[in-house]
This record gives C-alpha cells, sequence and structure tokens, in this order.
C-alpha cells in the first residue's frame, strides 16, 4: 500500500501545481471570455524575479512579494498596451494577442535575466514528511495550502463582492454592465493585476520543486489550461478539482501503467470528459439566443 | 525612396562593422545562442568569440588575423540549414563550427559536404560520425561513450541488476536506447526502465517502481535541464538507498545547486577535466588547457565554466591547429589537416584523428566524479 499511497501524494503535489496556474486563468477568462496564454509566463515571472532578488539579497518573503507586485504590474501593462488598443476585436483575437505577448516576455526576461534553470530554498526546508511509508516534502504542502487559499480567496470574491460581481457582469454583457455604471475599463485592468498576481504566486510556490528558468511558462501554461478545461473554465472550483483531478491522473498512469504513457493517458481522458460534457465539470451551460 | 536610403544606410552599416578586420581566415559558425538550446549555444557563442580575440591578439594564425561570422540559429534545424549555405556562399568562410544539437548539425551536414568545406560539430549524437562523413568532425564526446563509461564503473563495484529513469526530450532517449545497445556487453541488466517528461515537476511514482523492482542495485538517469536534479531530490525524499548515476549532460555546478548538496551526495557522473581543474594531478596533460580556458571564460562572463562551452573551445582549437599545419586556407588542405590530428590535448579530452575516426577521443576522455560535500572529487 506505500506505493499507491505514494503515487496520490505525488498526484497531490502536481496537482496542485496545476491547480494554482489553472486558477490563475479564471479571472482574465470571468472578465472578458479571453483565455490568456500569457498565463505561464506571470507563473514564470514570479518564480525568476524572486530568484534575482533573493540572490541580489533580499529576503525571501521580500523577495515574494516583490515578484509579485512586477508580475501584477506587468499584467496591467499587458491590458493597457496589447488589450485595450485591440478592444472590439472578436475574442480570437484577443487570445491570439495574448499569445505574442507571452513570446515577448520569454525574450525580455532571457534578456533581462538569463537562459540558466534556477532555484531558491524551499519554505520548510527539504526533510520529507512521512505519510502511512509513503514521503511528501513540506513545499508540497505550501503549494496544496496556496492552491487551497486562493481558491476560496477568489470563491469568496466572486460571490461575495460587488467587485466580483462586477466582474461577472462585465463578462456576461460588457453594454450593460457599462450603463448600470460599472467602469469595465477598470474592470478589465484589474482582472489583469490579479490573474499576474495570482500566476506569480503559483511561481513563488512551485519554484523550488519545479525549477524556473526563462521557458517553463509553455508548459505549465499547457498542463492549467488543461486542468482548467477539464474542470470548467472560469470556475475556481474546476480549476482546483481538474488541476487535482489531472495530476492523480498523470502520477496513477506512471505509476501503475506505465510512465511512457502518463501525459497520452491524461489527455485522452480530458477528451473523454469534454466529449460527454463540453462545458467541463463544474462549467456553465451556456445558452445563445439566436 | 526615404526608406529605401535608410535601408541602404543600415546594410552598409552592417556590411562595414562585419568586416572591420581585412581579414583573410573567415571561419563561420552556426550555434543557438537563443531558444531551447540556449544553455548549449550561448556559452558555446561567447567561447568562440574570446577565443578569436584572443588569437587575433597573439598575432593570429601564421600571422593572419581570423575572422569570425557567427550566427544565431536558435537550434531550429531549418535555421542552420539556412545559415550554413549563407556562410558557405554569401560569406565564403573556410570553415564551419557549429551546430549546437544534434539537429541542427544533420541540418548543416549535407550543405557543407557538398561545399566540401570543413565542419566541427558541437553536438553529442553518434550519427554524425558514424558512418564517417569526409568533412565532418565532432567534438563532444557521444552518449554511447557515456554509458560504457558509467557501465564501467557500475561492474567494478559489482554491480549487476540496474534500473534506468530517462527524460524523454531528444537527449534523454538518444542515450536511453544507446545505453540499452551496449548495456549486454558489461553483463548488466535493465530491471527497471520509466521515462519522465522534460519539464514534469515530481518522478517520485516512477522511483517508487524502481525501488521496488527486484535485486536491483543501481539507478542510471540519462537527461538534462532540471529533469536530473529533480529525480536527485526525489531520489533522497524516498531514501533509496542505492548509487545514483547521472549522465555528461548534468555535469555542471549549477546541478549541485539545483539538486541541493545533501540529495546529491554520493552521486557519480562522467564529466570532463573542465569541472575538476584543481583535482587533478600537475603530470595530467589536460590540466594546463582546462585551467587556462576556464580562467578565460569565467574572467570574461562572470559564470561558471560548463563542458558545453568546452566543446567550442577545443573545436575552434583543432581548427587552428589544422589551418596552421595545413599552412593555407584552402578548405580540403585543413579538412586533411583535421583528419591528421594527433594528440592535440582539449578541455574535452585529447584528440587524435584518422580516416575511420572523426571524433579522436577515447573513454579515457571522460573522468568518473562522485559529489561529496557539495563538491566534485575524482573516482580513482
Amino acid at each position: 500500500m506505500p506505493e499507491l499511497m505514494q503515487f496520490i501524494l505525488s498526484g497531490l503535489t502536481v496537482g496542485a501545481v496545476y491547480a494554482l496556474v489553472a486558477l490563475g486563468f479564471t479571472i482574465i477568462y470571468n472578465a472578458s471570455d479571453v483565455v490568456n496564454f500569457a498565463q505561464g509566463e506571470f507563473v514564470m515571472l514570479g518564480g525568476m524575479i524572486t530568484v534575482f532578488a533573493y540572490e541580489a539579497g533580499l529576503p525571501l518573503p521580500l523577495a515574494a512579494v516583490i515578484a509579485i507586485l512586477v508580475t501584477s504590474a506587468v499584467g496591467v501593462a499587458l491590458n493597457k498596451l496589447a488589450i485595450e488598443p485591440a478592444r472590439g476585436a472578436p475574442v480570437v483575437s484577443l487570445i491570439i494577442i495574448t499569445i505574442g505577448a507571452s513570446i515577448f516576455i520569454r525574450g525580455v526576461t532571457q534578456l533581462v535575466f538569463d537562459k540558466q534553470l534556477h532555484r531558491f530554498p524551499s519554505f520548510s526546508g527539504d526533510d520529507p514528511i512521512h505519510v502511512f511509508g509513503a514521503t511528501i516534502l513540506p513545499q508540497s504542502l505550501w503549494v496544496m495550502a496556496g492552491a487551497v487559499a486562493v481558491f476560496v480567496a477568489l470563491w469568496l470574491f466572486f460571490t461575495r463582492t460587488l467587485t466580483g460581481k462586477a466582474i461577472l457582469a462585465t463578462s456576461n454583457n460588457r453594454l450593460a454592465a457599462q450603463l448600470v455604471g460599472i467602469n469595465t475599463n477598470w474592470v478589465m485592468t484589474l482582472s489583469f493585476a490579479m490573474s499576474a498576481g495570482i500566476g506569480a504566486l503559483a511561481g513563488v510556490l512551485v519554484t523550488p520543486i519545479t525549477l524556473v528558468s526563462y521557458d517553463v511558462g509553455i508548459a505549465l501554461a499547457l498542463k492549467g489550461f488543461a486542468a482548467a478545461m477539464l474542470g470548467g473554465m472560469g470556475n475556481p472550483k474546476g480549476a482546483l478539482v481538474g488541476g487535482v483531478l489531472l495530476g492523480l491522473l498523470e502520477a496513477m498512469t506512471a505509476g501503475y501503467i506505465s510512465s511512457q504513457y502518463k501525459d497520452a493517458a491524461a489527455f485522452i481522458v480530458i477528451l473523454a470528459v469534454l466529449f460527454a460534457m463540453p462545458q467541463g465539470l463544474f462549467g456553465k451551460k451556456s445558452t445563445d439566443r439566436v | 525612396m526615404k526608406l529605401f536610403t535608410t535601408t541602404a544606410l543600415a546594410a552598409l552599416t552592417a556590411l562595414g562593422l562585419t568586416s572591420t578586420a581585412f581579414a583573410d581566415i573567415k571561419i563561420g559558425a552556426s550555434v543557438s545562442e537563443t531558444g531551447p538550446a540556449a544553455f548549449l549555444g550561448d556559452p558555446q557563442a561567447k567561447t568562440l568569440k574570446m577565443m578569436v580575440e584572443d588569437i587575433n591578439a597573439k598575432g593570429g594564425i601564421n600571422g593572419e588575423q581570423i575572422e569570425l561570422v557567427l550566427y544565431d540559429d536558435g537550434g531550429d534545424p531549418n535555421k542552420a540549414r539556412t545559415f550554413a549555405t549563407r556562410l558557405v556562399e554569401d560569406d565564403e568562410v573556410i570553415a564551419i563550427i557549429g551546430g549546437s544539437t544534434t539537429g541542427a548539425t544533420m541540418a548543416i551536414i549535407p550543405v557543407i559536404e557538398d561545399a566540401e568545406i570543413p565542419f566541427i560539430s558541437l553536438a553529442g549524437a553518434i550519427d554524425i560520425i558514424d558512418p564517417v562523413k569526409t568533412f565532418t568532425f565532432k567534438t563532444p564526446h557521444t552518449d554511447r561513450m557515456a554509458c560504457m563509461k558509467i557501465f564501467e564503473d557500475m561492474k567494478a563495484r559489482g554491480i549487476t541488476k540496474i534500473g534506468m529513469i530517462s527524460g524523454t526530450d531528444g537527449f534523454g532517449a538518444s542515450m536511453q536506447s544507446q545505453c540499452k545497445s551496449v548495456v549486454g556487453d558489461y553483463d548488466i541488466e535493465i530491471v527497471a526502465d520509466e521515462t519522465y517528461g522534460p519539464q514534469d515537476a515530481d518522478m517520485t511514482p516512477q522511483l517508487t517502481n524502481i525501488k521496488g523492482a527486484d535485486g536491483i542495485q543501481a539507478v542510471l538517469n540519462p537527461g538534462f535541464g532540471q529533469g536530473p536534479s529533480i529525480v536527485t531530490r526525489n531520489y533522497a525524499q524516498l531514501a533509496i538507498d542505492m548509487p545514483l548515476y547521472q549522465s555528461h549532460g548534468v555535469a555542471s555546478d549549477g546541478f549541485i545547486e539545483l539538486a541541493g548538496p545533501a540529495a546529491a551526495e554520493g552521486v557519480r557522473l562522467p564529466g570532463t577535466a573542465l569541472l575538476v581543474t584543481e583535482l587533478l594531478p600537475d603530470s595530467d596533460p589536460q590540466k594546463a588547457v582546462a585551467t587556462s580556458y576556464k580562467t578565460m571564460f569565467e574572467d570574461k562572463t562572470g559564470t561558471p565554466v560548463g563542458t558545453f562551452g568546452g566543446y567550442s573551445h577545443d573545436a575552434m582549437l583543432l581548427m587552428v591547429d589544422a589551418i596552421s599545419r595545413a599552412g593555407s586556407s584552402d578548405s580540403v588542405a585543413i579538412r586533411d589537416a583535421l583528419e591528421a590530428t594527433s594528440g592535440l590535448v582539449g578541455t574535452t579530452g585529447t584528440y587524435t584523428m584518422s580516416p575511420t575516426d572523426h571524433l579522436g577521443l577515447d573513454l579515457s576522455a571522460f573522468r568518473m566524479l562522485e559529489i561529496q560535500d557539495g563538491g566534485w572529487t575524482l573516482v580513482q
């Protein structure tokens, strides 16, 4: 049984990483229906800036806060410089803009920082914690706690605060939202800042496990996107469950079937789920009036 | 019209910049300074530039200055082929160094074989020089040699059953298959064979299965990038009490730092003399050349020297040696001189080429290293 337990713990670790990335997708999607493909770059920036601030001698918590603030500023800049001028363009065009932005951010990062792999120390050391004969690193618990905390915060934000509801209203119908007095430009800026901040937080939490370099964003965004689709795009609960499911699927396939088919198995399950439930597990059904 | 003028001006400026010296010896290079293989090409480009500067400052080759025409192919075989064509047709270089990745190298080979220009590759795969191609040489040892070095060490320790966990990236997959093809020669059996994706965050499921395999005595991890660091950390997390072997792909100080000195304790890997210059006895022929390259690279770039930059160092060394022996800038004469290279000491090993061997290294080029107390030690 220790094997099964180890597979589960591995799945939870990886799943929490995916969930944190997936959660970052939800806000921008909720505000504008845009899937932000630069989300992985926000995660990468969070890790990279923390690494360099930490190596410059700042204490780790301060370095992390700086990374989150700077990345949020990058998110705002992305909205102001690239998304807002293209206002009125179809969602597909905006998504393509985010892909371009991700390539740009990656390029700038390798010039400003470097092309090497980096890591900073785990928050609570590297001594494994033993659970029923299996082991887990303390940093994995940080990532899981981070994913749950971001989930709870987002859930409260979207259901309990006026600002959160304003974001949902903007997504639902931008014109109507404006008519009831919502500053939709401000909502967009806020959503990019928050998404970037959550991405950076994810980067700070996962870097001691996954390591960071300028090009880790693509793979993280791909898995995070898959997790968000599985759970239902735009729903924080979906992002959390989708991420953890994806991680567990990969770990179980690697453990019991073959590590060769790990990624394939995960994506086959995602395809099967989306075939039966196109909106994902927790996505809301949308109906268009024709 | 205005656009035309500015374009023409820009072109003139560019031309002016690239041909400052009226060089007689023009050497071309195409490496992946950016892109996914930047960790290979970046130190290689820096090394080539600083070596040319150094050689020119010392009077060049037979009194003639070298001009380096360097392109960044981003590790993309299509671009590598385009740049090779440009180097041959437009820049009219007399020799080419480059191809940081096997893919880029394979794209360059047909171009230079057609044009009959000597070419030294910086990529690992054995296919580059086996079968031998007339104008193609290479400096890095092959992954098959790394496998043989590792299995030799395992055999000496009495290990007969091993597990393998390999990355699915090009490097990991190629080394995995090479290791499997030579493992029989050492009476070693692979009892567990697992893989992981190059960007995976956790390999404990694979390692758990390896740990449970019957009679297993050691584990080998072919791969580079972050994978081997994470494998090493997970290995320590699961408290697996067997020797762990890494490949030459992670032979750098960065690996110890990323994996953590505690987790990396006792890990063995085949590396080059460059990593352990201080540990080499003064009698070691490679000590002087490795130390001088290390000092030059670290002074100029402020980053630690690595095996990959060493490949381009040796390529330039071989080329300069061949050109000075050929005594002319005739491509065929340089090729013949390259093939006649004998006992040339580089950072990677001592090169002795022949018509049947365009790599010219043997297993002695690899040093078996073990990580102890966060540093390297030589295994005797």
